[in-house]
């Protein structure tokens, strides 16, 4: 009931392709059982090929966008080149186990290509345990639905077009047996020239 | 048990709050005004606990007011608004003794001539919306304005609506909150409205 990481609600997950990488998110924010806004985006760009997922707790998903930007411009102005996933998932680590007794409440994804465009995806726990994998992670209040859902869709090598299916119709039949998490849903595709971001059409209740 | 209620219009916002002070079963102040200027274009109104909300809200309103003397008269926008006052509650929360305040902020970006409203609660969860309310008054109104508002309402369509807010407040809560004190946030300023 007062678990800070299901006040708010909201689910992500994100997965690999073929020299590509996906991540998705719903847009519910809500207050318990009253549901606030059905704009509320947990998906924030890093770089062009890096994004991140961040789930749980709202107060410290707006907080901690804000401080991963910040540390972000301080990494691109000293080091005069764009984060790698990999280096961008342990700065999220350090950053979570900073505060190892009085933790964020967020369950934050790191998705992106690599300099050789190769794919890269991770999860954590609230203390900046990495989650590294292959296939797929998942995060939020609707997390064990959408394992449940990846595990039965995914298949290895999609090329970018199906794993957009893949990765919505898991996100999508996850959340609706979710009662925190839906009201709209948003997908991003990341290939190595370009990302798209696509809305998705969903349920309202 | 505070009624705070705020409607976005199509070129202004609307704020509105129970003019009542209760404390257990009594009721100490009848004509309270919950709201406070932070500066031309924006207002806070706040409810929570008894002591933190004048304090909290009289301490943001004077950090704002601080910016405008410093920064030659220039006003804070209501975006960099509600982004300071998100700030202070979020710190606020992981200390020994957090602000319980939640607050709506009504203001006009003067640079984009558009009205706005923020919402924020103690946790610091921080929404811009249409119109929105915190407590128990939410419960009763968010169906009922899903249901009538349009984004391209004038200012009496904004009232009307309001008012039937309240009547349903006023039916369906078991403690009279005194009727509300109505301000309106637009290009002018702020300005008390008579209901």
């Amino acid at each position: 009931m007062s678990d800070p990481s299901s006040i708010n609600g909201g689910s992500a997950l994100a997965m690999v392709g073929k020299d590509c990488v996906a991540i998705a998110c719903d847009l519910r924010l809500g207050s318990q059982s009253l549901g606030l806004a059905n704009n509320f985006e947990k998906i924030f760009k890093i770089n062009d090929k890096v994004m991140m997922g961040l789930t749980g707790l709202a107060s410290d998903v707006t907080t901690l966008h804000e401080l991963f930007r910040f540390k972000n411009n301080l990494y691109e102005l000293r080091e005069e080149r764009k984060i790698e996933p990999s280096t961008f998932a342990n700065l999220v680590s350090s950053t979570l186990y900073e505060k190892r007794f009085g933790p964020w409440f967020t369950g934050p994804l790191v998705a992106g290509l690599d300099k050789h465009n190769k794919p890269f995806i991770c999860g954590f726990d609230s203390i900046g345990c990495i989650d590294y994998a292959k296939d797929f992670v998942v995060s939020g209040t609707a997390s064990d639905q959408l394992y449940g859902m990846c595990e039965g869709l995914y298949q290895p090598n999609l090329e970018p077009e199906d794993l957009f299916e893949t990765i919505s119709q898991s996100l999508l039949n996850a959340v609706d047996r979710d009662t925190l998490s839906g009201w709209g849903a948003i997908v991003y595709i990341i290939t190595k020239d370009k990302v798209i971001k696509k809305v998705l059409r969903t349920r309202q209740d | 048990m505070d009624v705070v209620l705020g409607i976005r219009l199509k070129d202004c916002t609307l704020i509105a709050t129970s003019k009542s002070v209760t404390r257990g079963i009594s009721v100490l102040k009848e004509d309270d005004d919950k709201t406070r200027i932070l500066n031309e274009h924006n207002l806070i109104a706040f409810t929570g606990e008894a002591g933190d909300t004048v304090q909290f809200a009289e301490y943001i309103q004077a950090n704002i007011q601080l910016y405008s003397m410093r920064e030659n008269d220039i006003e804070l926008s209501p975006k960099a608004t509600a982004s300071f006052v998100r700030n202070q509650l979020a710190t606020s929360l992981r200390t020994r003794k957090p602000y319980q305040v939640n607050v709506l902020i009504g203001g006009f970006d003067t640079k984009t001539g558009k009205p706005t409203l923020n919402y924020i609660d103690y946790i610091g969860t921080q929404a811009i919306l249409p119109y929105a309310a915190h407590g128990y008054a939410a419960f009763y109104c968010m169906s009922l304005l899903d249901k009538h508002y349009r984004p391209e309402m004038e200012l009496n369509d904004g009232l009307k609506l309001l008012e039937m807010s309240i009547k349903e407040l006023q039916t369906r809560m078991p403690m009279d909150f005194k009727g509300v004190i109505v301000k309106v946030i637009d290009k002018e300023g702020i300005r008390k409205i008579d209901v």
